[in-house]
């Protein structure tokens, strides 16, 4: 393992193994329950593949109840607990250690209740992203939070990251969308937050639960806001020759009040890679490609296109393609997501993901350029320029030594830039395993202590998911509260 | 009588907490005094915010706004009006309506601490929808940061969704970073009179399941000046309002009662009439009697006002189609405001007490009771905020054993 060091096993816990497995077959019987070594391993890691460890065992529970028996018996055996959706986390958020029980959530798949005249849905949270806008789109509704994982991620996940997507300039994220949920406390209880109504009661409880990465408790089940799907969506390709010109014109269509549903940056090695893979017609001859979308019926639509071209007019761009069917919409959006996928042909590549102000993008792909040469890999960028949101994808080549560390020091390096810059460490994956020696970057003692204490009242034995988020040196002494072990 | 105090910096106001916290002495923290809400608060001291004021950071191509908690709302609407843009919550002036301080300014920390959004909270959600970044000083006197200036932010803990609406319970906020809208090119507003809110809400929420946007659903009663008027919104560019407008006219006119009449309010000074009256609950100016928020099910609201109607007089100003009403209850009897708590619980929602006499306010809960899970979660951050417990103490729940002076 290169950068990332995790807390040792628990010898006690490894010690009693068997007890721990049998209790936990004991409370949601055998078939919710793997613990053959040959079968564990397929939980050993999520999407950040570089880090792996097979858990104690896994717990594949079909209900609340069935969470609820198996918290309770974790507690009462202080095993680590790390809950785990659908394993996309780019983050190592659901890495589990080998004294810990992964609990997945994936089985708890149904709706519950849909609600059209009061706008929203509950559901179970193992239930896939897009199926919640599957379920509610023959109504004409769609679930806004669309991450790019959306055929796969689960709504739990979503709620622990607190995930975007490529709409939330317009729509907002997870915790803007997320009207209340059901959580099983580490010692069991199973509490409502928030509801349909919308507004808390009290303290916003639903709010600090979003984005807790699994460090609160287990959510089971979801009451989501479901919005009418806009009439239609059509996008325009522009190209500059500096990204300085293409960040001037985002905040000129900002500035002038055309609020697109979605705009896309690509840097130069971005766009070559993405039309050596994908072929979709992008100009390779431009620094940097903005792609915007607008939303509504065609006479909107046309409204806020007419608003862009003018203001695009004024930047002399290289390029201005619109689009005039459906299959034009699909090119222009083709390059742009086959980014992963192209870089992926290209080298192993690492996906960071810091924000920044949008007016330091310029500086910061500068600087970025400036780093690749020093570390002698590749970048490219995809920037979703409304939020800030960045997405550096760094190659490498896994197979030669020493590449992956250089590569993740190079990663921590942009992600200390995107701080210094007044931006922050993660905009949409989450800390997780990845950022969370970085945290010291970004907050004081005191910011990580206050967030601590809030961990403290949610689950103030530090079983749920402990190793995550919060840097190891500091979390040290709540982890080993009761066991009194080493780091 | 109380000593007040105006600290001129964080520094300062961080100080002053430490010392407090110390001598366990409680600290009612004001903003401009114009929300009176929650519990009183028994404090020989009151912080106020205005020295911690000013726009730090705007940034209209970044939709961006960071400013001291202590400036005043005014200042900040201004600032971003000469930018065509404003803050996306509509935030209210319930300075009228809940009898608050009539010179003090409502100020952006006091907005966010007391959670005050407007009919637009509809479409862009509460003030915590719009909030991405906070500083406070905690309990102990301790300068604390969390969120930042930038809208994607995933890092570590979500303080900043925790302290939109905790009501100077968990920290004094010193400043707060806010993303912002464009203010709409055009607007339009549709009314109907005559509708009773059953055929109100049912209106509405045909409206919100359009593809059409409304960016305010609302009611205001029967009164003086006329019959009720249910009121949808629709803002953005002309092209784009003119074609919703009609289409949605289209949409509601069909099925609207026989004698209720529809018109499309273009003028922009007519619409801001209607959309102030129901951000700043007008028609419950100067009237007496008892002020409730509820929250619950938009379709729920109608049932729930009938049956509260069976036992007192009461009137209702809905906002958000339905989901949020201001209930004025005029001659409650004793033991009527646990008979509202408990019917706005069984319709699953729940009610806030905002505007009361004095004896009322000394003996019923302002904050709706909830779950005992959920109360302990409550008190025990506050404790972990607060251990010395003298922010605001009481003012959301009240103790079971008082701990500050």
């Amino acid at each position: 393992m290169a950068f990332i060091d995790m807390p040792k096993p628990d010898p006690a816990i490894l010690a009693r193994r068997e007890a721990i497995i049998e209790s936990l077959i004991e409370a949601v019987g055998a078939d919710a329950v793997i613990h053959d070594p040959a079968e564990t391993l397929a939980y050993e890691c999520d999407a950040l593949a570089a880090y792996r460890c097979p858990p104690l065992a896994v717990c594949l529970p079909r209900s609340t109840a069935e969470v609820s028996r198996i918290l309770k018996a974790c507690h009462r055996l202080n095993v680590p607990v790390v809950p785990r959706g659908a394993g996309t986390s780019l983050a190592g958020g659901a890495m589990p250690t080998s004294d810990s029980v992964v609990i997945g959530v994936a089985r708890l798949n149904r709706v519950l209740e849909t609600d059209y005249a009061n706008r929203f849905i509950r559901v179970e949270a193992g239930m896939t992203n897009l199926s919640v806008s599957d379920a509610v789109a023959g109504q004409g509704f769609f679930y806004a939070p669309d991450p790019s994982s959306q055929l796969a991620c689960l709504i739990a996940g979503n709620i622990a990251m607190n995930s975007g997507g490529a709409h939330c300039l317009k729509y907002g994220v997870t915790t803007n969308n997320l009207l209340g949920v059901t959580m099983v406390m580490m010692d069991g209880e199973i509490i409502e937050f928030g509801g349909p109504e919308g507004i808390p009661a009290g303290l916003d409880l639903v709010g600090v639960i979003c984005g807790s990465e699994g460090q609160f408790g287990i959510v089971t089940e979801a009451v989501l806001k479901i919005l009418p799907k806009p009439e239609g969506a059509r996008p325009i390709l522009l190209g500059f020759n500096s990204n300085e010109v293409a960040g001037a014109c985002v905040a000129d269509i900002i500035k002038a009040g055309v609020l697109p549903v979605a705009m896309e940056f690509m840097d130069k090695p971005a766009i070559i890679a993405c039309e050596n893979f994908a072929k979709a017609g992008y100009p390779t001859d431009v620094e940097a490609l903005l792609i915007i979308e607008v939303e509504g019926s065609q006479t909107e639509i046309e409204a806020q296109l007419e608003r862009i071209r003018e203001i695009a007019g004024r930047h002399d761009p290289q390029v201005m393609r619109e689009s005039q069917s459906a299959v034009q919409s699909d090119l222009i959006w083709k390059g742009r997501k086959a980014a992963f996928g192209a870089m992926g042909q290209m080298a192993d590549y690492m996906c960071m993901d810091g924000t920044i102000p949008t007016s330091s993008l310029p500086h910061v792909l500068k600087r970025m350029q400036e780093m690749s040469k020093e570390y002698g890999l590749g970048v490219a960028n995809v920037f979703h320029a409304g939020d800030g949101n960045l997405h550096p994808l760094i190659l490498f080549d896994a197979n030669k030594p020493g590449d992956q560390e250089k590569c993740e020091a190079f990663g921590a390096d942009i992600l200390r830039l995107c701080v210094e810059v007044g931006g922050c460490l993660t905009g949409e994956h989450g800390v997780g395993i990845e950022k969370r020696e970085l945290m010291n970057d970004q907050f004081n003692a005191d910011d990580l202590e206050i967030q601590m204490r809030v961990k403290d009242v949610f689950d103030p034995a530090w079983l749920l998911n402990p190793a995550k988020v919060f840097p190891i040196a500091v979390s040290h002494p709540r982890r080993n509260r009761n066991t009194g072990k080493a780091a | 009588m109380s000593a007040t105090i105006e600290p001129k910096s964080e520094k300062e106001l961080a100080q002053l907490v430490g010392e407090a916290a110390a001598r366990r002495q409680a600290l009612e923290i004001r903003g401009g005094g114009t929300r009176p809400l929650g519990n009183p608060v028994a404090a020989a001291c009151i912080v106020e915010t205005a020295g911690l004021s000013g726009i730090r950071l705007y940034e209209p191509g970044a939709l961006t706004l960071v400013a001291a908690a202590g400036t005043p709302l005014e200042e900040v609407d201004r600032a971003l009006a000469v930018e065509n843009q404003m803050l996306p919550f509509e935030a209210p002036d319930w300075s009228q309506l809940l009898g608050g301080s009539k010179a003090g300014k409502s100020t952006l920390g006091g907005v966010v601490a007391t959670g005050a959004a407007g009919p637009r909270q509809l479409l862009a959600g509460g003030v915590r929808d719009s909030l991405i970044g906070v500083r406070f000083v905690s309990g102990e006197g301790v300068a604390i940061s969390n969120g930042g200036r930038v809208m994607k932010n995933v890092t570590g803990y979500d303080l900043v969704k925790l302290m939109a609406g905790s009501h100077g319970t968990l920290g004094v906020l010193t400043e707060v970073s806010f993303k912002l809208v464009p203010k709409p090119e055009s607007t339009a507003t549709l009314v109907a009179t005559g509708l009773d809110p059953a055929a109100s809400v049912a209106s509405m929420a045909k409206a919100l399941a359009s593809p059409f946007e409304v960016s305010g659903a609302a009611r205001l009663p029967d009164g003086e000046d006329g019959p009720s008027r249910t009121l949808l919104r629709i803002e953005g560019l002309e092209a784009s309002v003119d074609y919703r407008a009609a289409r949605l006219r289209d949409l509601i006119a069909p099925e609207l009662p026989a004698g209720a009449e529809l018109v499309l309010e273009t003028g922009v000074d007519e619409q801001a009439v209607h959309w102030k009256a129901v951000a700043a609950v007008a028609p419950f100016h100067d009237r007496k009697g008892t002020l409730w928020r509820l929250a619950l099910k938009a379709s729920e609201a109608p049932a729930l006002l009938s049956a509260i109607a069976t036992s007192c007089r009461c009137e209702s100003v809905l906002d958000c189609g339905g989901r949020l009403v201001w209930l004025l209850v005029e001659d409650g009897e004793a033991g009527s405001e646990e008979r509202i708590r408990r019917l706005v619980s069984a319709a699953g929602g729940h009610a806030m007490l905002m505007r009361a006499d004095g004896q009322t306010r000394a003996t019923v809960e302002a904050f709706h009771p909830q779950h005992q899970r959920v109360e302990e979660i409550s008190v025990q951050l506050r404790q972990r905020f607060d251990p010395a417990g003298i922010l605001n103490p009481e003012r959301m729940r009240r103790n079971a054993g008082a701990r500050a002076a």
